[in-house]
C-alpha cells in the first residue's frame, strides 16, 4: 500500500478542523496505515507540535517562500519531496481547488475532487462516493491509485479521528527552487454590511427560488413579520439582488442562528458550510428531492412565489 | 490580448429536477434543459470586457458533441469572436485529464496570452482549469473574481473564505478560474443568437489536435463513475402535509416553539 499523507491547513497557530478530519479519511483508506502529516509555512514548530499529537509522522516545511500559502510554490516543494506514488488527502477548500488539480498533473497522479466517502480501497482501486449536480446525484467513482493520487475531501463530512502522538521530520532542506510566476500581495478583507447575519437568532433565507428582484421584498415582509433577519444564497448575492454581508456560506458569513428558514435554496455544501450551532431547519422547495430537505428538520414542498406572502399574512394576524 | 475560454455545456440545475433512471447508471435525460455552465458564463463576460478595454480577441471552445455547439453560439452571441469544438468518439468517457489534455493540445495551436475556466462545471470537480495550467507549465489562479491588467502580467483576485479577498500578481500567459459574481454576464436574445447562426465553427477531432487517441477517452481514464444514486436521505425533514393552511398552521406553531416568531 502507497504512503498516505494529509495535508494540513492551519492559520495564526491553529489547526484547521479538517486536520483530524483527513486522518478519519485516510483510515478509510487503510485502518492500519501509518499517516504522515504536512505541514507548511514560516515559523510552525507550534503547529507542527500539535499536528504531531496525533500523526505517527509529520512533514514540517519550512520555508520563506510559503510564509503565505500559495498553491504555485507549494505545489513545487512537494513534487520535490512526495513519492511518485503517493495518496495525498487534503481539503475540497479554496486552498485545495487551488493545489490539488495542478499537483495531481506534475506528480503523474489520479485526482478526486469533493470526495464525501470512502469504502476501502479494492488492488489499485480506490473506491469513492462523490457527488453530482449540486448534490441532486451521488456516485460511486473508481480512482486508480496504481501512480497515486490526490484525494481532495469535502471539509465537515468525515468526523474527526484521534490518533496516536507521532515525530516532527524537517524536511525544509528538500524543498529545491521554490522560484513561482505567481506572488502573493496582500488579503483583502470582506466589507462590513448593514446587517450583522452572524449575530442573528432568526434568519429568512433566500435563494435562487425567489426567480426575480422584484420578489425580494415579500422575503423582507416575511422576516419583519418573524423579526428576523434577511440572509441569502450567493447566487442572489451575485445577481447583486443583496448585499454580500448577508451571504451564507463558505464565501460568505458563517451563521449560528436558532431558527434557520431557506426558501428557495437547494442546499449545495458550500452553502450549508455557512450554517453552524444546529439551528432548527425549515425548508421551503418546490422540488421535493431537493437536497436541502436531507438536512432540513421541517420541509414544505411549495412554491415560494406563493407561499411567502400566505405566510407572511398569517403572521401578521397573530 | 488573445484570450481563450474553455466552455462546457451541462443540464440546466436551476430550471431541471435531477431524476435517475432506473438502471441507476444515468439520469434522465430526455426533458433535460441543457445550458452553459454557470461559471463559464462570467468567464466569457469577463474575456469581453478585457478585450473591450485593452484589445484582442475571444475564442470560446468546448470539448463536446454536436450539440455542444449551440452553447458555443451562445457565447459567441454575447459577443466571443470565434468558437472551437473539440469533438471525437475518441474523446467520450474522458476524465478532467483527459479533458485538460485536449484542450491543451488545441491551446498550443493557437497563440493565446490567457486562458479562463469555470471554477467548476455539473460534476463539481473544480479540477479543468488547474490540470491545464500544469500542463502547459502556465502559472494558475482558482477562483478569480478580479482581473486587472499590467505589463506582461495581471493582478488578480480570488476568493477564499469568509468573502475575503487574496491579492496576487501574476505572469502571462497563465490560466485563471473565474467565480462567479466577478462581473454581471450580458444577457442573450434571440437576435444575438440568430446573428451568429451561420457563422462557421471548425471542429476539430484527436488526429487534428496531433493526439494519441489512447491517451484519452474511456480507456485513459484514471477516475471513473460507475452509477448515479440517490442516498439514503438519514433523518431527513419531517415533511409537513396538507392544505397550505394547515401547513401554515403547523409551521407557526413549530416556529413559535423553537423561537423564530418573536
Ligand atoms: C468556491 C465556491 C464557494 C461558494 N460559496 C458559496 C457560499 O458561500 N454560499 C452559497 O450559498 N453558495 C456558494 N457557492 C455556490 C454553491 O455551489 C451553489 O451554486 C449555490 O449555493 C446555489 O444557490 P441556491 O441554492 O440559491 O440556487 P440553486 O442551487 O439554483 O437552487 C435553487 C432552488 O430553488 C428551488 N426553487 C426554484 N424555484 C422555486 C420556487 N418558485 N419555489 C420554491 N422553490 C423553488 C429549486 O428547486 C432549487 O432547489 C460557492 C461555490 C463555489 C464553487
Ligand atoms: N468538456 C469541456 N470542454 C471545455 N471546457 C471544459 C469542459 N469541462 C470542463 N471545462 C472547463 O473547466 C471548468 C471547470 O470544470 P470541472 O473541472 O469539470 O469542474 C469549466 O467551467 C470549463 O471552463
Amino acid at each position: 500500500m502507497a504512503q498516505i499523507f494529509a495535508y494540513i491547513l492551519h492559520s495564526d497557530g491553529v489547526l484547521d478542523d479538517t486536520a483530524l478530519e483527513l486522518l478519519a479519511a485516510a483510515k478509510k483508506i487503510d485502518a492500519s496505515a501509518d499517516v504522515t502529516a504536512i505541514v507548511t509555512g514560516k515559523g510552525i514548530d507550534d503547529v507542527c507540535g500539535k499536528v504531531a499529537e496525533s500523526y505517527k509522522t509529520v512533514w514540517k516545511i519550512d520555508n520563506d517562500a510559503i510564509s503565505y500559502p500559495n498553491a504555485e510554490v507549494i505545489r513545487k516543494a512537494l513534487v520535490n519531496i512526495l513519492p511518485s506514488d503517493a495518496i495525498v488527502l487534503m481539503a475540497h477548500d479554496t486552498f485545495g481547488m487551488d493545489l490539488g488539480p495542478g499537483l495531481s498533473i506534475k506528480l503523474d497522479s489520479a485526482f478526486a475532487a469533493d470526495v464525501v466517502d470512502i469504502e476501502g480501497v479494492d488492488g489499485n482501486t480506490l473506491k469513492l462516493i462523490r457527488q453530482e449536480f449540486s448534490g441532486q446525484a451521488s456516485t460511486h467513482v473508481d480512482c486508480d491509485i496504481s501512480t497515486g493520487a490526490i484525494i481532495n475531501v469535502r471539509p465537515g463530512v468525515f468526523a474527526p479521528s484521534g490518533g496516536q502522538a507521532g515525530e516532527v521530520v524537517d524536511k525544509s532542506g528538500e524543498l529545491g527552487d521554490l522560484s513561482a510566476k505567481r506572488k502573493f500581495i496582500e488579503i483583502l478583507e470582506a466589507e462590513a454590511g448593514e446587517v450583522d447575519i452572524t449575530k442573528s437568532e432568526v434568519l429568512v433565507s433566500v435563494g435562487r427560488g425567489i426567480e426575480d428582484e422584484d420578489n425580494i421584498e415579500m422575503v423582507f415582509e416575511l422576516a419583519e413579520a418573524m423579526g428576523a433577519d434577511v440572509s441569502c444564497s450567493r447566487p442572489i448575492v451575485d445577481a447583486k439582488w443583496l448585499e454580500k454581508a448577508r451571504q451564507v456560506g463558505t464565501s460568505g458569513k458563517t451563521v449560528k442562528p436558532k431558527v434557520y428558514m431557506a426558501l428557495g435554496i437547494s442546499g449545495s455544501f458550500q452553502h450549508l458550510g455557512g450554517l453552524k450551532g444546529n439551528p432548527f431547519i425549515v425548508a421551503v422547495n418546490k422540488n421535493p428531492k431537493a437536497p436541502i430537505f436531507q438536512v432540513a428538520d421541517v420541509g414544505v414542498e411549495a412554491d415560494i412565489l406563493e407561499f411567502i406572502p400566505e405566510l407572511a399574512e398569517k403572521i401578521q394576524e397573530l | 490580448m488573445e484570450i481563450l475560454v474553455c466552455v462546457k455545456r451541462v443540464p440546466d440545475t436551476a430550471e431541471n429536477e435531477i431524476e435517475i433512471n432506473s438502471e441507476g447508471n444515468d439520469i434522465e435525460r430526455d426533458d433535460l434543459v441543457y445550458s452553459v455552465n454557470e461559471w463559464d458564463n462570467y468567464a466569457v463576460e469577463e474575456a469581453i470586457q478585457l478585450v473591450d478595454e485593452h484589445g484582442g480577441s475571444v475564442t470560446v471552445i468546448t470539448v463536446g458533441d454536436d450539440e455542444s455547439e449551440e452553447v458555443l453560439r451562445r457565447e459567441m452571441a454575447m459577443g466571443a469572436e470565434n468558437g472551437i469544438l473539440l469533438s471525437d468518439d475518441a474523446f467520450e468517457g474522458s476524465d478532467g485529464r483527459g479533458i485538460a489534455a485536449i484542450l491543451k493540445a488545441a491551446v498550443e495551436k493557437g497563440n493565446y496570452d490567457l486562458i479562463l475556466t469555470g471554477a467548476q462545471a455539473d460534476e463539481g470537480y473544480a479540477q479543468v482549469g488547474g490540470m491545464l495550467a500544469a500542463m502547459l507549465d502556465y502559472p494558475y489562479a482558482s477562483l478569480v473574481n478580479m482581473i486587472k491588467p499590467g505589463d506582461g502580467k495581471l493582478k488578480i483576485g480570488r476568493e477564499i473564505e469568509g468573502g475575503n479577498q487574496e491579492v496576487n500578481e501574476i505572469e502571462l500567459p497563465c490560466v485563471l478560474s473565474i467565480q462567479t459574481g466577478i462581473n454581471e454576464p450580458r444577457y442573450v436574445g434571440i437576435r444575438g443568437i440568430r446573428k451568429v447562426a451561420s457563422v462557421d465553427i471548425p471542429t476539430m477531432g484527436a488526429s487534428d489536435l496531433g493526439l494519441d487517441a489512447g491517451s484519452v477517452g474511456q480507456g485513459a481514464a484514471r477516475v471513473r463513475r460507475l452509477d448515479y444514486f440517490v442516498p439514503e436521505m438519514g433523518e431527513g425533514a419531517e415533511m409537513l402535509e396538507g392544505s397550505t393552511e394547515e401547513i401554515i398552521d403547523k409551521l407557526i406553531e413549530l416556529l413559535k416553539s423553537k423561537g423564530g416568531i418573536k
